[in-house]
């Protein structure tokens, strides 16, 4: 026991929570843009996926990160883009639709390695590029906190800035002010000459690049490769962690950072022999305790003052 | 019942051409020879008799996940963890069949018996967070599906797994827990029988039932039900546990029948096929066996593709995404209902004036 005690108080622990909780504050962003305007984005998942796959594939092919990187970013953004249109123009319920793409995206990824690697598993076998770490003058010689906070991956730190971003934007813009608006009372946004269909394409867009640099993340840095459904439920878990964070993305990011501490533990107990499938499955039980926690909150909250706020799921409605 | 009419059959028949014709598409921008593979996709699984037993099979599984997800979706409810169900189903089947009492077509019922058992306690879980909080079932049955597979493995890696055996798979069953084979030859097993029961007997539920009719109104006005003096909550809990028992009751048939052991190290999928077939179905319990079909024949061809000519199975998995993304999309194809409508509106106006 002592020796878990010892190693959860070490830099390196604090460290591998922030590493671990990137791909889950980019997605949790995600999440949250696009459920500002009232639309869930459950293909997270695979619009993760499909950077992740682009981005290791592209910078093996130009020699590039950078490259590798953009063609990540802009594959989950067609994705964002199909979801927007199957449900936005062709009125595809939005649940369906995601889980549609979900699908499509682990299909093709693996369709895809195969055909290219020869190899259904993972993309080893190609020599791919990673983006860099960057170390933070000053605060890298201070000791534990340059340790903790320093040597980051890039994205890591601009998963950070992604947070301040969105919170700028959701409230600070008059962007943000039209997602609010869709998301809050479509109809009455309508009737002010708001284009409801509009509002949403750009919100689902920006949610698939927020997920696009979840997903090049995980691939380029997190790892140097791509496997087979390699973003293992981090959609998911995003969703419920949004949900948690409420809207606000600082709150969201603290959610995410919640789950980030929990896979973090995980690992800290696989270490000391604890079977890898209990640790395996601890982010996910964490999450449904969590949702059942959360809802009853609402709930009771509900029943306090019965028309301060609406429950969670109105908000899930196609 | 809803309806299958003229509009939603030229719909799926336009649907699956798409799919198909896309299909064709990859396979020319990607593999040497496509009308080759491509003819292996379309006709493999009826070129020998050993390949029409594995489609057969692979169908049996789909009938139940499809009834499964059509239980929970004519409820509109978005429970999606027939995966795990059917998987949580497998492991307990394993259970019942290494440690129950071995005695002839007894051993049998009781390994169904405690699959359903178990996919119906699985499915409990998210739809008493439903019920009693109003917690996205969504979420929860798609977590329930990781805790699911995790947990499952733990149960046959740890304590039930063949050492023997050279590779991560439970203990044989004993024999008292094989489904009989009806063909001598060919492993196909009665499970096809147990399937086409099922399909009528959640027919029979579903429309001939009170419990049946509570789940086809909440899921047609949830309000409307809920005034005319339906407890809504309770159709969300029986709704969601009659589902996981069929789902749990497949894990069960697939492994009695096929396999004889627990023998997954990644989660077979049937849950989310399911929701393909349930929704080509339009969740109508008889078009489920033909939905089953269908969607088990585009698996067999792909792996029949696979086989002959090495090329991806996983091709299909992206086919049947589009399936869902054009059968779901209400505006495909409005057109043509729209023509349809003004022309039986004119026939009308015309026999009016007559």
């Amino acid at each position: 026991m002592n020796e878990i005690a010892r190693s959860i108080l070490s830099a390196e622990f604090v460290y591998s929570v922030i590493r671990v909780s990137t791909p889950l504050i980019f997605a949790v962003m995600g999440a949250l843009l696009s459920e500002i305007a009232g639309v869930i984005n459950i293909a997270l998942e695979g619009m993760m996926l499909m950077a992740a796959f682009w981005g290791v594939i592209v910078s093996a092919f130009t020699g590039s990160a950078w490259l590798g990187m953009l063609a990540g970013l802009a594959s989950a953004v067609l994705l964002a883009l199909a979801l927007a249109y199957f449900h936005l123009n062709l009125r595809t319920n939005l649940i369906l639709a995601g889980i549609a793409l979900n699908l499509f995206a682990s299909g093709a990824t693996v369709f895809l390695l195969y055909l290219i690697s020869g190899d259904k598993g993972s993309s080893a076998s190609i020599k791919s590029y990673v983006l860099p770490r960057v170390d933070i003058p000053l605060l890298k010689d201070i000791p534990f906190f340059g340790d903790a906070l320093s040597g980051h991956h890039i994205l890591t730190y601009l998963a950070f800035a992604a947070v301040v971003f969105v919170q700028y934007l959701i409230y600070r813009t008059p962007l943000g002010l039209r997602l609010r608006a869709v998301g809050e009372n479509p109809e009455a946004a309508e009737s002010v000459g708001i284009s409801v269909r509009r509002v949403r394409y750009i919100a689902l867009v920006l949610s698939g690049l927020m997920a696009g640099f979840g997903g090049v993340f995980l691939s380029m840095g997190y790892v140097s490769w791509f496997a087979r459904d390699m973003t293992s439920g981090r959609g998911f878990i995003a969703l419920a962690a949004q949900a948690l964070g409420g809207k606000t993305a600082i709150g969201g990011m603290l959610g995410a950072m919640l789950f980030g501490l929990a896979e973090a533990l995980s690992y800290t107990f696989q270490a000391i022999r604890i079977p890898s499938e209990f640790t395996n499955m601890m982010p996910f039980v964490f999450t449904l305790i969590a949702l059942a926690v959360y809802a009853r909150s609402v709930i009771a909250r509900h029943r306090k003052a019965p028309s301060s706020s609406q429950p969670l799921e109105e908000n899930t409605e196609t | 019942m809803r309806r299958f009419s003229a509009y939603e059959w030229v719909r799926t028949a336009v649907t699956i051409g798409i799919a198909l014709a896309l299909g064709y598409l990859v396979l020319v921008f990607t593999v040497d020879d496509p009308n080759g593979a491509f003819k292996w996709f379309l006709w493999g699984p009826l070129s020998r008799m050993r390949r029409i037993v594995e489609l057969i099979d692979y169908t049996i599984p789909l009938i139940f996940a499809g009834l499964a997800v059509s239980i929970v979706f004519q409820a509109e409810i978005f429970n999606i963890g027939a995966e795990g169900q059917l998987f949580m189903g497998a492991v307990g089947a394993t259970f019942a069949a290494l440690y129950f009492p071995q005695i002839p077509v007894i051993h049998v019922i009781l390994v169904a018996a405690f699959a359903m058992l178990v996919g119906g306690a699985w499915a409990s879980i998210p739809a008493y967070m439903k019920a009693k909080w109003n917690a996205s079932e969504l979420v929860s049955s798609l977590m329930m599906n990781y805790v699911a597979f995790f947990l499952g493995l733990y149960f046959i890696n740890y304590h039930m797994r063949d050492l023997k055996a050279g590779y991560l798979v439970s203990y044989k069953f004993p024999e008292t827990a094989w489904l009989p084979r009806i063909l001598k030859r060919y492993n196909l097993h009665a499970g096809v029988f147990i399937a086409v029961g099922f399909v009528f007997l959640v027919w029979f539920f579903l429309y001939r039932t009170r419990f049946g009719y509570e789940i086809r109104m909440m899921g047609f006005n949830k309000n409307f039900a809920m005034f005319s003096g339906i407890k809504v909550n309770n159709v969300v809990l029986y709704a969601q546990i009659v589902s996981g028992m069929v789902a749990g009751l497949a894990g069960a048939v697939e492994l009695m029948g096929l396999y004889k052991r627990f023998v997954w190290q990644v989660s077979p999928g049937y849950g989310f096929d399911g929701i393909i077939v349930a929704l080509l179905a339009r969740n109508n319990p008889l078009l489920v066996l033909p939905a089953a079909f269908l969607v088990g024949y585009f698996r067999t061809g792909a792996y029949v593709m696979s086989r002959m000519t090495g090329i991806a199975p996983e091709i299909v998995t992206t086919l049947q995404a589009v399936i869902i993304l054009l059968i779901t999309a209400e505006a495909f194809l409005e057109f043509w209902k729209r023509r349809k409508i003004i022309r039986e509106a004119m026939k009308a106006e015309g026999g009016d004036v007559q």
